[in-house]
């Protein structure tokens, strides 16, 4: 695909939400739409300018993403690690996969109680929280990734003369990769879902908290707005995502025409 | 004269041991009654090989006889449960033993250039593993496809990378698995006169396993039948090269060998 059809594709997607926060606009002038049901497009963008303003927007955002991405550090690292050791060796995956797998059934946010008791609503609660909503499709991810490797490439491998360390970095982590990166992928939209939860029931600064707030006292626009920007912030981090993945998979046939 | 004193005397006679560098008529590799069995199965059972340094041997028996098996063991792959497999002199700069698969195995994330400087590993880094492996690359035919990824080769481009990359550390020994059993007939004869001419030119030792008794005599210097876990047939092919295929000479010992096979 070339640039500019790229582009052109990149563009189409943006077609439909353009259209409906047009219809949105034209229904909320025309009374369709009562404002305090759901305020105009316009309505919202001035909140977005008021708050922006007043420095409370970026705050507010700084705060949250600074909680997702540190909480992600945590969670994702370790399923990371977790993964690999359990997809390289067979003790490691003996001793814990089956008590990870039990602890996988558990909803992370039906922990919320608890870690509102253990943590009070410091920040701790809300790393918490992301790291082991994260933890999960990453490690589940990596060590399908391991384990999908092509024996026959090992094999490959080992005859020709690798060591543990050429094997690991050269057939088994590139062979692990694409599935590592669904994990990534599925992981950050868990990181933003907890996130958002968190900081709903709990909190004192961040989008959540905020939206909360505006709740309080009616300022519905400010929710409105609160909700528009977690979803501008999920896509980013897909965005990036996929930058990522394309540029590190480029040899994967999947990637070839894009 | 012996029956054994005989079969090393007519080798020796009928493939003329070719100059390999300081290994001139030096053993390449020897079985001696070599075994291999999984749990009770026993697979190989006692295989007595001599194979001098240079010849071109292929190896040929039905199904599940233990070809795989027996080059496994060759590769160091596997070790044998009875008996014992020695090696001649190791040379400087050379790798022992490379193994060509029957698929390419080559990895995917890794350019062709790349795949071939694998057969390095441990032998060449750098600027000069990247030139050596752009030499064989040209050799096979694919200088020019040396940046791409190995997915948008064709089958029989991709056992050519395959090909550099067992040849590129230039080895005492080439084991190759029935390497050309998936291509189609034009590409397989194409691939069978590469591996001749650049065998001819490297002057290693190849031993090649292959279903297609055709195959074999058009290229080995000495055919072996395995049969029920031993050697049932040891034949030498004296045929001139450049062998023509089809001739009347070849269709015999091609003959010769089906009826030691399904008589
Ligand atoms: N790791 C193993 N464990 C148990 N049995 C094995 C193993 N490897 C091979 N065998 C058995 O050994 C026998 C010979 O296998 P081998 O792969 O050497 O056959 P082959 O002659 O190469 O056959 P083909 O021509 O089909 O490739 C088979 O019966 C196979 O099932
Ligand atoms: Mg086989």
């Amino acid at each position: 695909m070339s640039f500019s059809t790229r582009l052109h594709s990149n563009a189409i997607g943006w077609l439909l939400p353009a259209l409906i926060i047009a219809g949105w606009e034209i229904a909320s002038r025309a009374g369709v739409m009562p404002a305090n049901v759901l305020p105009a497009p316009s309505a919202v963008a001035e909140a977005f300018w008021r708050l922006t303003l007043s420095g409370e927007l970026i705050r507010n955002i700084g705060v949250s993403t600074a909680r997702a991405l540190a909480g992600f550090a945590i969670g994702g690292s370790i399923g990371f690690a977790l993964g690999l050791a359990n997809g390289l060796s067979t003790l490691s995956r003996g001793l814990t996969d089956t008590t990870l797998q039990m602890i996988r059934n558990i909803p992370h946010l039906a922990l919320i109680p608890l870690v509102i008791l253990w943590f009070g609503i410091d920040e701790e609660a809300k790393l918490f929280l992301v790291a082991l909503g994260v933890f999960f499709p990453i490690y589940v991810n990596t060590l399908l990734g391991i384990q999908s490797v092509d024996p026959q490439l090992v094999e490959m491998g080992r005859v020709y003369g690798m060591d543990r360390r050429a094997l690991f970095f050269r057939v088994i982590l590139p062979g692990a990769l694409p599935a590592i990166f669904v994990g990534l992928r599925y992981a950050l939209g868990i990181m933003w879902l907890t996130l958002i939860v968190a900081e709903t029931i709990s909190a004192s600064s961040g989008l959540g908290y905020m939206a909360m707030q505006a709740r309080e006292f009616l300022l519905i626009d400010v929710v409105v707005l609160s909700i528009l920007i977690y979803a501008l912030l999920g896509k980013l981090a897909d965005s990036l995502a996929r930058l990522l993945e394309r540029l590190s998979l480029g040899w994967h046939p999947a990637f070839q025409n894009g | 004269m012996t029956a054994a004193s005989l079969t090393a005397a007519r080798s020796f006679v009928a493939t003329p041991v070719r100059p390999i560098g300081s290994v001139e008529g030096q053993r390449a590799f020897a079985f001696r009654h070599a075994g291999k069995r999984f749990g009770d199965k026993t697979v190989l059972d006692g295989i007595d090989l001599d194979v001098p340094a240079g010849q071109f041997l292929a190896v040929i028996g039905k199904s599940g006889c233990g070809k795989s098996t027996l080059l496994r063991l060759l590769a160091g792959l596997d070790r044998p449960t009875s008996g014992s497999l020695s090696f001649g002199v190791e040379e400087e700069g050379h790798s022992r033993t490379r193994f060509m698969f029957q698929e390419p195995r080559l990895l995917p994330w890794a350019s062709v250039v790349e795949n071939v400087e694998v057969g390095l590993t441990g032998i060449a880094t750098g600027s000069e593993a990247r030139h050596r492996a752009l030499d064989i690359l040209g050799e096979v035919g694919l200088a020019d496809r040396a940046d791409e990824w190995p997915s948008v080769l064709s089958g029989g481009q991709k056992q050519r990378v395959a090909l550099a990359r067992a040849l590129v550390g230039h080895p005492q020994i080439l084991a190759l698995d029935e390497p050309l059993g998936a291509l189609d007939a034009l590409t397989r004869i194409e691939m069978q006169q590469l591996l001749e001419r650049i065998w001819i030119a490297q002057k290693f030792t190849a031993v090649l396993v292959t279903h297609d008794v055709a195959e074999a005599v058009a290229l080995a210097d000495r055919v072996v039948v395995i049969s029920e876990g031993r050697i049932a047939l040891d034949l030498d092919v004296p045929v001139e090269r450049p062998r023509r295929r089809g001739s009347v000479e070849l269709a015999r010992l091609e003959g010769k060998i089906l009826d030691r096979l399904f008589g």
